[in-house]
Formats: C-alpha cells, structure tokens, sequence
C-alpha cells in the first residue's frame, strides 16, 4: 500500500487539490496498484499547491504544483516511488523553503490529517493541554506571560496581562472567544490553523479556560471560510466524544464547551468589541473602551479574546516551556511570528520565522521575488490598515518596535508585494474607499472621514488646488487618528499617508528628493 | 364609511423561519445563525419573516432588520442562481484584480450572475481568488474566468 498525501487546505482545493485526488485513485485503480489518498494539510507552499507527497523509504517525497492532467505522466515516471518527474521538489523535509523556517506552530502542517485524533496525539497534541490540567491557573499565567507571547491579531498586547485581569477578576460565568474573523487581506494562517490543525486552537483556548477561569468559548469565524467553519465543528465534536471538550474534560474538574459562530461578511467585526456584539446576535457597532473586555466582555462578563495564532501558540508554550518560546525572537518581540508571503510574489505561502527577520529576506529569500519579474516597489505589511514600506526600506526587521519606529506596523504578518506598475494613488484611494465601505459607522471621523477622504484624493490626482486638498487630506487623516473610536478609523491613515509620503509623483505631486522622504 | 386599517403581521405558519429560530432554542443571540440558514434554504431574507424571526426571539422589529441589513452577506431580495465574488482586496488587486472584475462585467452580462466583490478569501499567496457559489477559486486568469463563467448556465 502506498501513501499518497493530497492536502484538503482551500489554497490547495482552490487550484484543483479535489480534482487530482479523484484522478490519482482513478489511475491508481486502472493501473492496479493499491494506494491511500490522506487528504493532510498544507505545507503552507501555496505557489506549489496541489503539493502531492508520496511516502516512501527514505521519507516523503513533494511534487507540485499538480493538475489533474499531470496525474498519467506522474504514474507513468512512477512518483508513487517517489521517482524523478518534473514537478518532483525531492524529499519534503529538504525543500529549503521548509527547512529554513523555524516552525513552532506550524510543526505539524502537511504532515497531518487534521480530522484524525490519533494522528493528533501521535504528534504532540494535546501534550500542552495535559501539562495545562495538572496545574494551577495562575502558573499558567504566568507561563504565558513568561514566554513573551504578544496578541498575534495585529494589537501585540501581552496575552499574559490579559489573562491574568481575567483570572483575577471574579465573576459567576467567564468566557474565552476566539477572533477567526481574518479579514485582513494578505492573511491566512488562521485559515490554515482551523483548517489544518484544528484541534490545537482547541487546545490552546481550553488552556486558555483554565488559565482564566472559564466555562464556555465561542470561535468567531468570518463566512469567507466555509471550509475552515465544517473542519472546526467537525473537530469540536471528535474532542467532545474524546472527553478533551465538554464536562470534566479527561476526568478532571475543568469543564468547557466550545461552539463556533459564523460572521456575515463585515470586516468590522475583526475588531474585538465589534466582534463581541456579532456574537451577541447584534450589529458589529464597535464598544467605547474602556470597559475593557477583559473585565466587561461577552454578555457583559469577564472574557478572554485572542487571535487564532495566539492560542495556537499557547499549546507549544505550556508543553516545551515559556523559555522554549522566549528562546526565539528579538528585543520585545518574543517566539515566532508565522509570516504571510501574499500579492505579487514568486512563492506565495506560510514562512514562520523567529522575529528579527528582515522584510528583504522574506520577500527574496523565501519569496523568490515579485511573481512578474518586475521590482518590488511597494509592500503592505499588516493587512489594509498597514502602511505601504517602499522598496527602499526592505531591510527593515520584522519586530513590533521597529516597525512601529518607522510608522509601520507588523499586524497580523501579512506581506503584499506590489511591483512597479502599481499606482499608489489609487491603493490610497482604496484605502479610504474601503474604510467607508467596512465602517460600523458608529464614529463620525471614520464614518465621514473616510468617504470626504476618498473624495479628496480624486481631487488631488484630478489636480484640483492640489496644495489646499493635500493640507486638507492631512488634516483629516489626522482627526481620523486621534478621533476614532477603534484601529478602523484610527488606523486607515497609514495606508494614505504612507502612499503619500513616498510616492507623491503617483498623485501628481512633486517628487520629493529621496532623504526628505526618509 | 372608509375602513380603518390596521398593520398586522401574522406570522403565516408556513414561515421557515419559525422552524430555524426553534432549531436554534429562539436564543436571540443566535440571530446570525438563523439568518444564514434561513437564506441558506430560501436564497434570501424574506421581509416578511423580520416580524416572525423579532416574535421568536423576543427581539423588536427593528433590531432584527438593523442586523439583516448591516451584515454584508444578507439579502432581503430574491437573488439570480449564480453567484461569483471577486476579491478585490490588496493582494488581489497586486496580482490584477481589478481588471478581473473589469472582464467579468462583460462576461456577466445577460447572465442569471451576480457579480460581487469581496475583500479578502484568504487565498492571498494564490492571487487573485474568486468564489463561485460557494466553492473557492484561485490563480484566476483570463481563460479560468472566461471557462468559469461560460460553464454557469
């Protein structure tokens, strides 16, 4: 019997992954020859997807990308020995691409399928949680707060401060939410977590709920992800059969349920409180804070809310040591980061690294460069409300502080890649469009702000008093910063401003000399 | 004599909606829930079941259409059979996408299609991505399209 792997990830179904897997039986049966199709995670190779693997003596070997029309040539080089073929990338755990990450989080994808318990628990799982039921809470705080770990959603706070106000504050019901409304766009770990490794985001929120004190827990997913909300149900219910979800979960005294709730298409929703009100049935309005949710949270109680790669960071935590997670990383930012190579790039996929890694690194190293040949002239880091690095600062390090130094901004991890035929004008028009198209429209700067912002910019490029409109554009994006009521408002200024700052020729202006833009 | 009339909204037995709210123990906070499965099985959010779905859950009237109507993904028309959603977001837009939308248009034209933008699929290392009924598409070029849609019938 051989093992062939073709990974069910939605980056791998969205370029054929369904269709090669019914040609490879299909042949298979034909040709007589006895295999087993496992449908494992992706490797995060999103530029070789469908990435078929073959098991085989020495290890797995890769192929890929891989069209249903390849499948006859494959079988006829004979890949299900892992022989040579012109898709073949050799042995899997070689691939320079995999084997110069540093993978905390992301240690079991493409080697899993991420529905099989056993395969689960044949790899670690679970070994975090276990360590997690036989302590107190408060050292599992402490634990957490230890290893550095900083909220991976984009705000970087501190998850251990955010447990410990929860484990401190007293209250009948807790609760622990999930934020897997990944809206930003370059981002999709947290799709590859749910839809990949499900049951570790389950392990690290049960973690969670013990560390604060919490009976119950919702997982927020964005309808953009249907596959990732069937495999997280599918996977609650396996653990609650397990006795790992539920009452007395593996005979102890912690009890936790867990329930996924889908969003409805509003990107707002990504915002904690917004978040919080969806999950109460109402419109995603954004909550004035403070309170905040930690002390005031879902339902009005005490709550817990974390990115999906901050929990999934918490398993590897508690099972190797906050030390084993602190090890990695730079100045304040601790542990790893999985980065999101996206847009225009050569080989698009999931690169985690220990902070300290250099945009430039990511971008040519991993990335290959832009995906049409042409010059990087521009990348988005951190989802649309990030700011646009020009090319010239690639060699900036991926950390919180730095980017933060430079009026940037690490987000979520998420890297577009613009190459020279972009034109930033319009990426900042865009920016301001999108703001007004996604407001809650509880606040007036980002619910006016945004439309007056894009009307603007037309004028700007149309040449309209240009001098006055860009002091007025300014001006706004200034009263969008410190008046908004959340990171919407407050936030969509960078993409603009940042467009404006280098590359004001793209809105007709004058070109600034090269050390006045820096 | 003019008649008076009065406003009543009687919620027809036959209301889906009754049996979706019930499913969901007419827990008001699962309004969202029972708004996708509602338009899941009927292909909208009927105005007439606002009233039903706001007596289920002890919920106004108002409330139940301020959630139907801020929330991108609910419709409270009949929508056409097909429906394609382009994403439109930044890394889309880096690999194209904006003169994908642009040739979909056309391609649409006459068609029982909606044309949709979204922000952001998640396929963002596979640009530029698109979703049609359901089922994600990605590495999208100008033949993919053109198939996509000549298939939609």
């Amino acid at each position: 019997m051989i093992r062939i792997y073709v990974p069910r990830d939605s980056s791998a179904k969205a370029v054929g992954a369904d269709e090669v897997a019914t040609a490879i039986a299909r042949e298979a049966k034909a040709q007589k020859i006895s295999v087993q199709i496992i449908r494992n995670s992706s490797r995060g190779m999103a530029f070789a997807e469908p990435f078929v693997e073959v098991e085989t003596a020495k290890g797995r070997v890769g192929y890929g990308p891989v069209a249903a029309a390849d499948v006859k040539g494959l079988f006829k080089a004979q890949f299900q020995i892992g022989s040579k073929h012109r898709l073949s990338h050799g042995l899997v755990d070689d691939i320079p691409y995999l084997k110069n990450q540093e993978r905390l989080t992301f240690a079991r994808a493409g080697t899993t399928d991420p529905l099989s318990l056993d395969d689960y628990l044949a790899h670690g799982g679970f070994d975090g949680l276990k360590a997690a039921l036989a302590m107190a809470s408060a050292d599992i705080v402490k634990e957490v707060t230890d290893s550095g770990l900083r909220g991976r959603g984009g705000a970087a706070f501190p998850t251990g401060i955010k447990w410990k106000t929860v484990h401190d504050t007293k209250a009948e019901q807790k609760y622990v939410c999930c934020n897997a409304d990944e809206g930003d766009s370059g981002t999709f770990a947290d799709r590859m977590v749910m839809e990949g490794d499900p049951f570790m985001l389950i392990e690290g929120m049960t973690i969670a709920s013990i560390a604060g004190g919490a009976t119950k827990g919702y997982v927020y997913i964005r309808s953009e992800y249907p596959d990732a909300i069937a495999v997280m149900k599918e996977a609650i219910g396996t653990l609650e059969k397990a006795k790992w979800l539920g009452s007395h979960i593996q005979g102890t005294e912690h009890s936790f349920t867990l329930e996924v709730r889908r969003g409805a298409g509003a990107y707002i929703c990504g915002e904690e409180t917004a978040m919080l009100e969806s999950l109460e049935g109402k419109r995603g309005m954004v909550r004035a804070k403070p309170p905040i949710p930690a002390l005031v949270g879902l339902f009005g109680k005490p709550t817990i809310i974390n990115n999906v790669l901050s929990f999934a960071a918490v398993p590897f935590i508690l099972a190797k040591g906050a030390k084993a997670y602190q090890d990695f990383g730079m100045g304040r930012s601790r542990g790893t980061l999985p980065f999101q190579l996206a847009g225009n790039i050569k080989r698009g996929g999931l690169v985690e690294k220990a902070f300290g890694i250099s945009l430039r690194e990511l971008i040519n190293d991993f990335g290959g460069g832009t995906f049409s040949g042409k010059k990087v002239r521009a990348v988005q880091v951190g989802g649309p409300l990030g700011s646009y690095v020009p090319a010239e600062q690639l060699d900036m390090k991926m950390d919180y502080e730095t980017f933060a130094a430079n009026g940037a901004m690490v987000g979520h991890g998420g890297i577009v890649v613009f190459d020279t035929s972009v034109d930033m004008a319009a990426q900042a028009r865009f920016a301001m469009e999108f703001c007004a198209i996604e407001s809650c429209g509880k606040c007036t700067p980002c619910r006016i702000g945004s439309t007056r912002g894009a009307e603007t910019i037309d004028k700007i490029v149309a040449g309209e008093d240009r001098a006055a409109n860009v002091a007025l554009l300014e001006d706004l994006c200034q009263t969008m910063t410190d008046g908004s009521l959340c990171a919407m408002g407050g936030l969509t200024p960078m993409p603009v401003m940042s467009a404006l700052k280098y590359w004001p020729e793209d809105f007709g202006l004058k070109k600034k000399l090269k050390a006045a833009a820096e | 004599m003019a008649k008076t009339t009065v406003l009543e909204f009687k919620p027809t037995k036959a209301d889906p909606a009754i049996a979706i709210c019930a499913r969901y123990n007419n827990k008001p906070d699962q309004l969202i829930e029972i708004l996708h499965d509602l338009q899941h099985d009927i292909g909208h959010v009927p105005e007439a079941s606002l009233p039903v779905i706001a007596k289920a859950l002890n919920l106004s009237r108002a409330e139940v259409y301020g959630v139907v109507t801020f929330y991108h993904d609910f419709h409270m028309t009949k929508q056409p059979k097909h429906v394609i959603k382009i994403c439109a977001a930044e890394a889309c837009q880096s690999m194209g996408a904006r003169e994908l939308i642009a040739m979909a248009e056309k391609l649409t034209k006459g068609k029982k299609v909606t044309l949709a933008k979204t922000y952001c699929l998640g396929l963002c290392a596979s640009s530029p991505a698109m979703m049609v009924n359901e089922v994600p598409v990605a590495r999208v070029d100008a033949k993919k399209l053109r198939a996509t849609i000549g298939a939609l019938t």
